[in-house]
């Protein structure tokens, strides 16, 4: 039983501030205005004038009497030269590979009469075969970005890529000095070995591999390469500042590896340990069992004595540290040889140098690190300080920038801007004129991915393909076109690939070749990816004693980060990526400084108060704060990726700050935290969470449980709520008011095993993506008018009678636990929302779907009201075609992303979670046209197919063969919950109680 | 005075004998017009069923289909060169070995040097045979069909009304009472005449009877009274009920009226746009008897039917009719790389989903169900209404199609132990809002 946990879902509800117990009874904000939005964000009087009615009536009675007198002529029409393999109305898919800025995915793509419209994981690829990353999901809407470049441009001018193609060359000819290729890292083994033809051709050539949140120190520890972590095999997993299921290195693999050895089911009672100690509260520290807030400058001090500790010299834990838990950890991983790994997101070479010490004492080598190691990031902070310099020095003839942007987004970007002046040729691949291309002579700019041939090898010999799914829309050319133009090379890059994949397949090359597009993958161990291999001549020993010298830091220390949805800000213009929520914030639309409670209550700070945060090289930015619970005292963490302001990204143009001036650069080594200075300003900026817009009310809505308990009795587990009767206490369901329904086809239903997710946020994209969801921007977040079908819910928990006494009582929110849960809806058996709509428009299907028809909605609300999860969303606005929406909905080539089979719903209407119905129907259709019962799997909603960690199953529950009937026949009366159970609406979504292997 | 009485009453007698001679004079016609129509329109039919030989009917079925998909555009199955040669006899004219060789790749076997298919080359102006993907046992059945064609050959008349599968009679006898129609306005017509003779002459009688009476007969004050009524128009008008009446009437008929145009805006049965090229269905589907899947080639497959691209009426008018101005706008639109802007004429609201593989493949819903008379339409038009309570009514009344299609065995079961009534599309869910609306 959980009685001793309390659930908030922020500060505010913890506490109970007048604001939030005033919103808590008001859930429905009718004050706010509907006549007026803007996406700056104020919210001005909202009162319609009369003459401004009668207007509008007038004009709506006009336009409706002329509209009705002819109906327009639509036109059909069809392909002049139908390719064969395009069916109109038939969705094709084909096999691709999403990499960007370390995360790789291996997708497969759905086009509809040519188009691109959604991203869905390759279940051929081992490395990534169920779940892609939110950033994965949203980047097919890149494709359709208004703002990325048409055209080759010559200093700003639009040019033909004749001319620039003959401008370059004769450029490259006369060069003299240093030429330089910056690109971020290349997985891609031929355009790495053309990367390398095109540089043989000079005398002086580098390639310059630079990571904007770069792995340097990780990859020198090791080699050159990221060690080849399996999750998986770990029993004790410690992560130091390492966010390995969120942003760090391959975040989309890693998330499978790990959850792997979390599901527990009767079948399987153990499940991995995860020590977590970090500055803020991550998605990995999220999801930790221990979680242990730590400074940056605590983390040598950390490693340095879990190293001592391992090899048998016991170490020195900070002061004010959390012992028994460090103490815990020492023991678990002794205690699991071979079993265990450590990892640590520090760009500091000796603490590297000493988690990779640790890994080899503990015998992870050859167990939980394979020997494939990664390739995702290879980029070198030292090797792009030192180019930074020779532009500087005047000794770089020409620089080419290809997925990369110092002049935003390095430490130094100053003197980027300055050390740019002295190059005579500088070209940039970018997408658009984003801050480095602003700089320089040349944009030529590069295809979309879903536009290229490409090949990827993100992991020793396992290879993978990008194939064009759409021909080029503006006119841009691959990268690798351009260097084999330049090149004087008259091959294609597709022949190019085919020809260096030659080497990776023996046999019946042109058969295998077809197979490896058709999978998207070729995994027969053979690798193409050279790289030169370093050696770590730092020892452990020496490592040591660097780090024992260290001083500790005074004043606040702030972190930069990447966020989940935004990454580095490569494709910060997403309006997507921009309104996901944070998942531990549940912040959207721009950064803000994360900080302590404690901290705050010190500083006198509240929280949208604007900070003005200086650093260590003087640069200021202006942020709100937002106070974080778990974040470690004397620290605040800042968020990469925002602060643009471009023209070309007019979607993230004006939110936030860019936080890459704090990063450190001490020698050739870029640490991710520096020492800042805080001041408030007078100005409030409110920051849009979707957080609190809902409330619990202390009732039982997740649940959670100890491994311990679980393994003791797992009846025992999870709470069922009964109703007191006449025949003592009952189940609530069979209390009912109701007939029930008779499902004889189909039974649809879902279950959520809350141990399984980790809160990444993947679904509510693949959800977006799917199901046409608009997009409403940060006033209308404010608001709260979001219109996400499928939220993820994360709530902050603490004992409520801890047994560390008073003292820690008063503060859960220091270091709380955490538990997500994705919220959809729950598609009711006896569904409050059907009763009380009184046009019938929200109605019960056969199949225990909860249907919802738009065109008879009248948008009274009721069913929004009478809904006890939340989940109904109401259609404020007319998203679609509304400049106040600047968003994909708004312009014709955004507008091809649209799901055709799924409606765009109007104005006034409500709308939510179907179920993803034109799945199910699809895919009772392809059953009933080859005479047969749809196969398990076949259907399945957006959100389980994007799931990493296989956390949601969907399926028919009237199949007793079906995946959900077997997980539910087991975890019947075990782990197996509804939410709100004793409402007794009877829910076809079921929900699995989180464990958690306490120390 | 009796006699002139009399003769008005005869004069009104025959005038009704007149008209009631003439009606059902015009009835019997109508009649015999529907019966000899509707003989005609099942002709067509009962030749279907006259397939002789002793090959299985599945193979020939499978040959049957496997020929009108893909053969019969350029080959008839009797004499007649329609591209190529009539393919009666065949299988008795060629080697089946050689058959299958050619029908898989003539190319190779006109490159190959062989004399037969050279020649054949030559006669048909170098008219390349596309090849198919058949297998040996495809060949055959088509064979096989084609042998059987050559025994009923006779009895099929050269172009047949309705296209095949659908029930011509039917179709036909629907045109037939539009034909009916018209003598039904000429009954109608005779029958006001009489009506309004039969008032005249009821009116001159009274009248007549009246006079008579004033004339002939002592009248008393009653009687009177009773004989020279006067009839009070202004008393009618005045009448507050009357008034309340007509104004009621007056508004039900206005609301009715808006009513029905209110509800028919949106509606477009029987929309019949003109089209940038006059393509005719009637010559295409009805004369020529080209399957509807052969140019809308995703009806079976996919929930939109697609409008043929230009390639596919290239597949024939390459060869056919290429000077027809219709068919030079092809070709002009292929030479500037333009699609055909055909105009849409069904046009479901967005709304509302709908897919064509549903209702051909899974319900084998015939293409005239919705789409009407297609095979004689000159130039098509909206035939259904489109609207949601049509699409229900037969989602009501339409037993499912769940013949030999394993997803609905059980189902079947289930509906037949718990009632008697058909296992219609809605009994299984198909009047539910998501089916249609998501």
């Amino acid at each position: 039983m959980q009685d001793r946990i309390k659930y908030w879902k922020g500060l505010e509800e913890l506490e109970n501030t007048p604001e939030f117990a005033k919103h808590a009874h008001n859930e429905f904000p009718e004050f706010l205005p509907i006549n007026e939005t803007s996406g700056e964000g104020s919210i001005g009087s909202g009162k319609t004038p009369r003459r401004d009615f009668l207007k509008l009536l007038g004009f709506s009675m006009a336009a409706v009497s002329l509209a009705s007198c002819e109906a327009p002529v639509r036109k059909a029409i069809p392909y002049l030269n139908k390719p064969v393999d395009v069916e109109p109305g038939v969705a094709n898919w084909y096999a691709s590979t999403y990499f960007s800025n370390g995360d790789y995915n291996s997708v497969l793509i759905k086009t509809r009469e040519g188009r691109p419209i959604k991203i869905e994981p390759n279940p051929s690829s081992s490395i990534t075969p169920m779940g892609t990353s939110p950033r994965a999901q949203a980047s097919v809407l890149n494709l359709y970005d208004n703002n990325r470049l048409r055209h080759p441009l010559i200093k700003g001018v639009k040019a033909d890529w004749n001319k620039v193609d003959s401008e370059i060359m004769s450029a490259l000819r006369n060069v003299s000095g240093k030429v330089a290729i910056v690109s971020s890292t290349v997985i891609s083994p031929s355009t790495k070995q053309l990367i390398n033809e095109f540089g043989a051709r000079f005398s002086n050539f580098e390639h310059v591999t630079y990571d904007a949140n770069s792995a340097s120190a990780l990859t020198s520890a090791n080699a050159g390469v990221i060690p080849g972590y399996d999750f998986s095999k770990a029993n004790i997993i410690v992560g130091i500042n390492a966010d390995f299921i969120g942003s760090w290195v391959a975040p989309t693999p890693f998330a499978k590896q790990y959850i792997q050895n979390r599901k527990v089911s009767a079948d399987k009672k153990e499940m991995s340990r995860h020590y977590q100690f970090e500055t803020r509260l991550s998605l990995t520290g999220a999801n930790a069992d221990v979680r242990v807030p730590i400074k940056p400058s605590e983390e040598a001090a950390v490693v340095l004595a879990l190293y001592n500790g391992i090899t048998g010299n016991g170490g020195n834990v900070p002061a004010n540290f959390d012992k028994t838990a460090f103490a815990n950890a020492v023991r678990d991983l002794k205690a699991n040889n071979g079993k265990a790994l450590v990892v640590s997101g520090s760009n500091d070479p000796a603490v590297q140098t000493l988690v990779t010490a640790i890994n080899q004492a503990l015998g992870a080598v050859g167990t939980t690190i394979t020997d494939a190691p990664y390739f995702v990031k290879q980029g070198n902070d030292g090797q792009m300080i030192r180019l930074i310099n020779e532009m500087n020095a005047g000794t770089v003839g020409a620089v080419f920038f290809y997925n990369a942007n110092p002049a935003y987004d390095h430490p130094l970007a100053d003197k980027v801007v300055a050390g740019l002046k002295k190059v005579k040729l500088k070209v940039s691949f970018a997408e658009r004129v984003d801050e480095t291309a602003a700089l320089v002579d040349y944009v030529t700019p590069d295809n979309n991915y879903l536009e290229s041939w490409n090949d990827y090898e993100p992991k020793r010999g396992f290879l993978s393909l990008s194939q064009p799914v759409i021909n080029p829309i503006f006119m841009t050319r691959q990268m690798q076109e351009s260097l084999l133009a330049w090149n004087g090379n008259k091959t294609t890059y597709y022949d190019y690939i085919r020809n260096n994949w030659s080497k990776a397949i023996s046999g019946d090359f042109n058969k295998a070749w077809e197979k490896a597009v058709h999978d998207g993958v070729l995994e027969n161990g053979v690798s193409l990816l050279a790289l030169s291999t370093t050696t770590n001549s730092q020892t452990p020993a020496a490592a040591a004693s660097t780090l024992s010298g260290k001083a500790a830091t005074q004043g606040i220390e702030a972190v930069v980060y990447e966020k989940i949805q935004i990454g580095t800000g490569q494709e910060a213009n997403n309006p997507l990526l921009q309104e996901m929520a944070d998942p531990i914030t549940k912040a959207t639309w721009g950064n803000y400084v994360a900080m302590s409670r404690s901290m705050a209550e010190e500083m006198k700070i509240t929280q949208g108060d604007v900070l003005k945060v200086t650093t260590a090289g003087g640069k200021v930015l202006e942020l709100p704060a937002l106070i974080q619970p778990g974040q470690a005292r004397g620290t605040v963490s800042i968020a990469m990726g925002y602060g643009r302001d471009l023209e070309s990204m007019p979607v993230a143009k004006g939110l936030g700050a860019n936080a890459f001036p704090i990063a450190t650069v001490s020698g050739s080594t870029i640490l991710f935290s520096g020492p800042v200075r805080i001041e408030r300003t007078e100005a409030v900026s409110e920051i849009a969470q979707m957080q609190t817009h809902h409330t619990i009310m202390d009732r039982l809505v997740v649940q959670e449980n100890t491994l311990a308990k679980y393994k003791e009795n797992p009846k025992e587990v999870t709470e069922y709520i009964r109703l007191a009767t006449h025949d003592g206490p009952a189940k609530p369901s069979t209390i009912s008011l109701w007939d029930d329904y008779e499902y004889k086809n189909h039974h649809w239903g879902m279950v959520i095993d809350l141990n399984s997710c980790i809160g990444c946020g993947a679904c509510t994209i693949s959800c977006n993506v799917e199901n046409n969801i608009p997009i409403v921007g940060k006033a209308e977040v404010i608001n709260r008018r979001e219109m996400h079908w499928l939220r993820i819910d994360r709530y902050y928990s603490s004992q409520e009678n801890p047994e560390g006494g008073l003292a820690e009582f008063e503060r859960p929110e220091d270091n709380p636990s955490v538990i997500f849960q994705p919220m959809l809806c729950q598609h009711c058996n006896h569904a409050p929302c059907e009763t009380v709509c009184p046009v019938a428009a929200t109605m019960h299907s056969s199949e225990g779907i909860n249907q919802m028809a738009y065109n008879r909605c009248v948008g009274t609300r009721y069913c929004a009201n009478n809904c006890p999860y939340k989940v109904r969303r109401f259609n404020w606005f007319a998203y679609a075609n509304n400049e106040k929406f600047d968003f994909y909905m708004n312009n014709d080539l955004g507008k091809m992303v649209l799901n055709p089979d799924v409606t765009v719903r109007g104005r006034g209407v409500m709308e939510k979670c179907s179920f993803c119905v034109q799945r199910v129907q699809l895919g009772k259709l392809d059953a009933k046209r080859e005479n047969r019962r749809p196969k398990d799997g076949e259907i399945v909603t957006a959100c389980a197919q994007s799931c990493p960690t296989d956390a949601i199953v969907f399926g028919d529950m009237l199949d007793p063969e079906s995946k959900i009937s077997k997980i539910l026949v087991r975890e019947q009366g075990e782990r197996a919950f509804h939410v709100l159970e004793e409402l007794n609406v009877q829910p076809n979504v079921t929900y699995l109680t989180k464990i958690r292997n306490l120390a | 005075m009796i006699s002139c009485i009399l003769k008005t009453k005869s004069k009104v007698f025959f005038a009704f004998l007149f008209a009631l001679v003439i009606s059902f004079g015009a009835l019997a016609q109508g009649a015999s017009e529907q019966a000899e129509v509707a003989t005609k329109g099942v002709e067509p039919g009962s030749t279907q069923g006259a397939e002789a030989g002793s090959a299985d009917p599945a193979v020939l079925d499978a040959g049957a289909s496997l020929f009108k998909n893909n053969c019969a555009v350029c080959h008839s199955a009797g004499s007649d060169v329609i591209v190529g040669p009539g393919l009666q006899g065949i299988e008795k004219k060629r080697k089946e070995a050689w058959l299958i060789s050619w029908i898989k790749n003539s190319q190779a076997l006109i490159s190959a040097g062989d004399p037969e298919a050279v020649a054949i080359y030559e006669e048909y102006n170098k008219q390349a045979m596309p090849s198919f993907a058949f297998s040996d046992d495809e060949v055959k059945s088509i064979l096989a069909y084609i042998g059987s064609q050559a025994n009923v050959a006779a009895a099929v008349p050269t172009t047949v009304a309705g296209v095949d599968g659908a029930t011509p009679g039917e179709n036909v006898g629907t045109d037939a009472i539009g034909a009916v129609g018209g003598y039904l306005d000429i009954i109608l017509v005779v029958l006001i005449v009489v009506l309004i003779v039969l008032v005249i002459t009821l009116l001159l009688i009274s009248s007549l009877l009246k006079n008579y009476l004033n004339k002939n007969r002592q009248l008393d004050e009653i009687d009177n009274e009773v004989v020279n009524q006067r009839f009070d128009f202004s008393k009618i008008y005045k009448s507050k009920a009357v008034r309340t009446l007509v104004v009621l009437i007056f508004v039900v008929v206005l609301l009715d009226l808006t009513l029905d145009k209110v509800m028919g805006i949106g509606i477009q049965q029987g929309y019949k746009p003109q089209q940038p090229i006059a393509f005719s269905h009637k010559l295409h589907a009805g004369e020529h008897q080209i399957d509807c899947n052969y140019c809308h080639t995703t009806v079976y497959e996919s929930k939109s039917a697609s409008i043929p691209s230009a390639n596919i009426c290239m597949n024939c008018h390459s060869q056919i009719k290429k000077e027809s101005p219709e068919i030079q706008k092809i070709y002009k639109a292929i030479e500037r790389n333009e699609p055909i802007q055909w105009v849409r004429i069904h046009n479901l609201p967005d709304l509302s989903y709908f897919n064509h593989s549903q209702h051909t493949q899974v319900g084998g819903v015939e293409c005239q169900t919705c789409h009407g008379p297609i095979q004689e339409m000159d130039v098509v038009y909206q035939y259904s209404p489109l609207t949601m309570g049509w699409c229900i009514d037969c989602h009501r009344e339409t037993p499912l199609n769940t013949e030999g299609n394993k997803y609905y065995d059980n189902l079947v079961k289930m509906h037949d132990e718990a009632s008697k009534g058909a296992f219609t599309v809605s009994s299984n869910g198909g009047t539910e809002c998501s089916k249609c609306h998501y």
